[in-house]
């Protein structure tokens, strides 16, 4: 009892710990809620939970690379990528119409670890050459690498499917699965249990359980040897090489698990869709996910967790149903005349919200990062430095104007 | 007394400039060795070549009988050699005891396994180096301040908090680059105490400093340094008294 009551007053003022308790609970709780508010037809929006924990999964990721090591990855949507058509190649049809004439399916686990090691090789692959390079060098070689890693996939043939991808890859299975009157059916267990799209709550409950052991994990390598590695070369990268920190190999670490958790969040993207194109991996993937980790606070899990959950939201829900919304606000407010499309100017605002839609995208940002430059949950060390950089400002000599 | 460092016929070049021209000297265990000379004799230099953070043009780094000629930083802090900067480079936003908790780093055996799973050999390994940090920091009278930043503690303080970050590499060599830059009489005297106490844990300093005071009072041995070349080697009083290092500090007399 004690101990529960010290750990309850060592982390009631940690935001972090308050974080993770609002994340538990808020993860528990959905699923019901949502039903409930949508009268038992919510399904769509568990479903669409799930598909943003691929993106809280890859914010997780880049968290790494980017808040812990410091270092600017502008193509981390290629490790994606490359997560998706290893688990592709490896669990599906596909290899059955290459020149192997063999096709491979391996476990659903397997495969997913197999993507997961892929990607992390890729990015050990990418960071040998190029992590000698800093800051700026750093971010323009990676942004390269997201650029080729698509065409590559797009150009690759018989063997990454061309334009059209790959189609048909093995879904999810587990060896049993709980089932439940919250999907219409009595209390049981289902023996070899598939996923299948007419049960989303099974994929919402298996992203919240890999999403949790990615931070448990994570979060164990930011507290070790390895984290405070991280932190001393993003601070001074000489003064850790005197303090006998092999930079390479640390920052090499940094972007291989990177990699890897989006890799493995690639796989899994992979395996809900049943498809890959490389459409899906571009550039706009890659920053994405860095204004999440941005937004959401750089080198706190939490907070790219949450930068995530927001984005995520705002981009997939919000802006997609504000002309909609709008609309009906409009008539609602006896201001119909701005729904009315006039052939030679006004097209109405609907139409004008969904033309607008990057805009407000782009303005919601800048508002974030206006009223919280420190991002949503920002760590402990970005707070002072933002501190001790106004301080500075304000009290710096005023440079004089030529 | 053995030599625990061997300089041999070192120089450094940058294009034209010749920063360390070959120069000779060993250090022997258990001394106080200092490296002297006018702004822009090279001394930084030579000590960049000592750790690995330039490459000598020519010459050979030999420590503890085992030519570390070339080695990278990292390499030549496992082999046991620390070191402290002109201007003090510490973790400003990492608090002072994971400073010095860093400094543990080379001599930690966890691995990636260890560290992502917590296992118990981990949690202890951390526990250890915790305590060991925390002693480090009494040492350098900083336990007070152990979870402040680096940043935020003063001149002073910095400066010391980098000697126990580069003794928590375990060195057998500590090199200090002007370890009194900067100090008031007082914090002078408390730091050639502080460099008698590293002494008797066994360790051998060799340090760059101005102050003729320090130098003198603290060091068994003097190598000068002008224009990169060594111009003269021996006791306080000895360099003391030779006509090129008080050309080299004065001017030549007409």
């Amino acid at each position: 009892m004690s101990r529960v009551r010290d750990f309850w007053n060592s982390n009631r003022r940690n935001p972090n710990a308050i974080a993770y308790a609002i994340f538990i609970i808020g993860a528990i709780f959905y699923p019901s809620i949502v039903q409930f508010l949508n009268g038992g037809n919510g399904d769509y929006l568990v479903g669409f939970a799930a598909d943003g924990g691929i993106y809280i999964l890859m914010a997780i990721g880049l968290n790494v690379v980017v808040g812990f090591a410091g270092l600017l990855d502008l193509g981390y949507a290629a490790f994606f990528a490359i997560g998706s058509y290893t688990y592709a190649t490896v669990a599906s049809y596909h290899l059955g119409v290459t020149p192997i004439g063999h096709a491979l399916h391996l476990p659903f686990w397997i495969a997913l670890l197999i993507g997961m090691f892929v990607a992390a090789a890729a990015g050990a692959l990418l960071g040998a050459p190029t992590l000698r390079l800093r800051g700026d060098y750093l971010a323009i070689v990676t942004l390269g690498f997201g650029e080729i890693v698509p065409i590559v996939f797009r150009n690759g043939e018989v063997w990454t499917g061309g334009v059209p991808g790959i189609s048909g890859l093995d879904v999810p299975s587990l060896p049993g699965w709980f089932v439940g009157p919250w999907i219409g059916q009595d209390f049981g267990w289902v023996p070899d249990f598939r996923f299948n799209t007419g049960n989303l709550t099974a994929y919402y409950v298996l992203m919240c359980f890999l999403i949790a052991i990615t931070v448990v994990l994570v979060h164990n390598l930011y507290n070790s040897r390895l984290g405070r590695a991280w932190m001393a070369v993003r601070e001074d990268e000489t003064a850790a090489a005197a303090s006998g920190v092999n930079t390479v190999t640390v920052k090499l670490l940094a972007f291989s698990i990177g990699a890897a958790t989006s890799g493995f969040a690639g796989a899994f993207y992979g395996a809900k869709l049943s498809y890959v194109s490389s459409e899906n991996f571009g550039f706009v993937v890659s920053v994405t996910v860095l204004a999440m980790v941005v937004l959401g606070g750089m080198g706190n899990i939490p907070g790219a967790m949450l930068g995530a959950a927001v984005l995520y939201f705002i981009l997939f829900r919000l802006l997609p149903d504000a002309p909609a919304q709008l609309q009906s606000l409009a008539s609602a407010l006896g201001l119909d005349f701005l729904n009315k499309a006039d052939p030679n100017g006004w097209p109405g605002i609907g139409e004008v919200v969904s033309r607008l839609k990057y805009v407000i995208f782009g303005l919601i940002l800048v508002g974030i990062m206006l009223l919280r430059p420190q991002g949503l949950l920002p760590s402990q060390v970005r707070k002072q430095e933002l501190k001790h950089a106004e301080h500075e400002a304000l009290t710096a000599p005023r440079q004089l104007q030529g | 007394m053995a030599p625990i460092l061997r300089v041999e016929g070192v120089s450094k070049r940058f294009g034209g400039l010749v920063a360390v021209d070959n120069v000779s000297f060993e250090v022997n265990e258990g001394e106080v060795f200092a490296l002297i000379g006018p702004n822009g004799a090279g001394k930084t230099t030579l000590f960049n070549c000592v750790t690995g953070f330039y490459t000598p043009t020519l010459g050979t780094v030999t420590f503890q009988g085992r030519d570390i000629t070339g080695f990278p930083p990292h390499r030549t802090a496992k082999a046991g050699i620390a070191r402290t900067f002109q201007n003090i480079r510490l973790f400003d936003y990492m608090t002072a005891v994971d400073n010095v908790r860093l400094g543990h780093h080379v001599r930690m055996r966890s691995r990636l396994w260890d560290s992502l799973f917590k296992t118990p050999f981990e949690r202890r390994e951390e526990r250890e180096i915790t305590e060991h940090s925390m002693e480090l920091l009494d040492l350098v009278g900083l336990k007070r301040h152990a979870d402040s930043y680096a940043r935020n503690l003063a001149y002073g303080q910095q400066r010391r908090l980098e000697i126990a970050r580069a003794l928590a590499t375990d060195p057998k060599l500590l090199l200090l680059d002007e370890p009194a830059a900067g100090f008031t009489p007082q914090e002078k005297v408390e730091l050639m105490q502080l460099v008698q106490v590293i002494l008797a844990r066994g360790i051998t300093v060799f340090l760059i400093e101005h102050d003729m005071r320090v130098v003198m009072q603290a060091s068994k041995r003097i190598v000068v340094l002008d224009h990169g070349e060594k111009i003269a080697e021996g006791t306080p009083a000895e360099v003391r008294a030779n006509q090129r290092v008080i050309e080299a500090y004065l001017g030549k007399s007409a």
